[in-house]
């Protein structure tokens, strides 16, 4: 069996394509035989790239999200991309509680929970170019036997 | 979502996904509600939730600044283990009681 595998969406920057995104990576990474817990985080994780990319990147205007996901072995890597405003200082933005919009209701904790349910997370950002969010997680950590269900 | 006001406290039958798209919906409704029934309590229920992100969590401390100028509370119900992970990591949990019921 293969055991690289990747896809590519591109989607418009509103936000029903938050539930979108999520949808697509979870059933993306069901070859993996992932636990509930597992399609949970990733969900989660991508959900809050995307909300970033639409609130922040675009700050709400309609352009063009990218999604790619790849799957290497028992890797999963997905990279989320804007070429929106970008951010002038990544540290900052990406510590606990902070916000660049406070007003509107957003809670800070976006790159928080990324960091918190992936095993690595890495920003590129340029001001007025766009961010581009990558993300890895192993799936099956802790698990040495892999049990498959017959259909 | 539904909502659903007694006396001065509101409840909010929270949707199955709580994300950006819906918390914005969410955010509307609930503090129109909030204003014209001089709200003090607001209970945040998961019963048929099984998705939240930060924006979930960043429509709930929006709520409790509202509510906290008149001595209000927020609660949560009916979560369930993902959602107090959420909640739990975030650290709303600070500023909201989650309320557990005995288990029958």
């Amino acid at each position: 069996m293969r055991d690289t595998n990747e896809m590519e969406l591109i989607f418009d920057s509103c936000s029903a394509n938050e539930r979108f995104a999520r949808v697509a990576v979870a059933a993306f990474m069901t070859q993996l035989n992932p636990t509930v817990e597992e399609v949970s985080d990733v969900k989660t994780a991508v959900s809050e790239a995307v909300t970033n990319a639409i609130i922040h990147g675009y700050e709400q205007e309609i352009h063009k999200v990218s999604m790619r996901c790849r799957i290497e072995g028992n890797l999963l890597s997905v990279t989320v991309k804007d070429t929106g405003k970008g951010i002038a200082d990544v540290k900052q933005a990406m510590m606990p509680m902070y916000t660049s919009k406070p007003e509107a209701d957003r809670s800070g904790m976006g790159f928080s929970f990324m960091e918190a349910f992936m095993d690595k997370v890495e920003v590129e950002s340029a001001p007025g170019h766009g961010t581009s969010v990558f993300m890895e997680k192993r799936i099956g950590k802790g698990r040495s036997l892999w049990t498959t269900q017959s259909l | 979502m539904e909502y659903q006001v007694q006396e001065n406290c509101l409840t909010i039958f929270l949707p199955r996904e709580v994300d950006h798209h819906s918390a914005e919906e969410l955010r509307k409704n609930a503090d129109a509600l909030i204003e014209r029934n001089h709200v003090k309590y607001v209970i945040f229920d998961f019963e048929g939730t099984e998705f939240m992100d930060s924006s979930g969590i960043g429509a709930i401390m929006g709520r409790y600044r509202l509510v906290r100028l008149i001595g209000g509370e927020v609660w949560a119900v009916h979560t369930n283990e993902r959602i107090q992970k959420i909640l739990t990591m975030s650290g709303v949990t600070k500023i909201m009681q989650i309320y557990e019921e005995e288990k029958s």
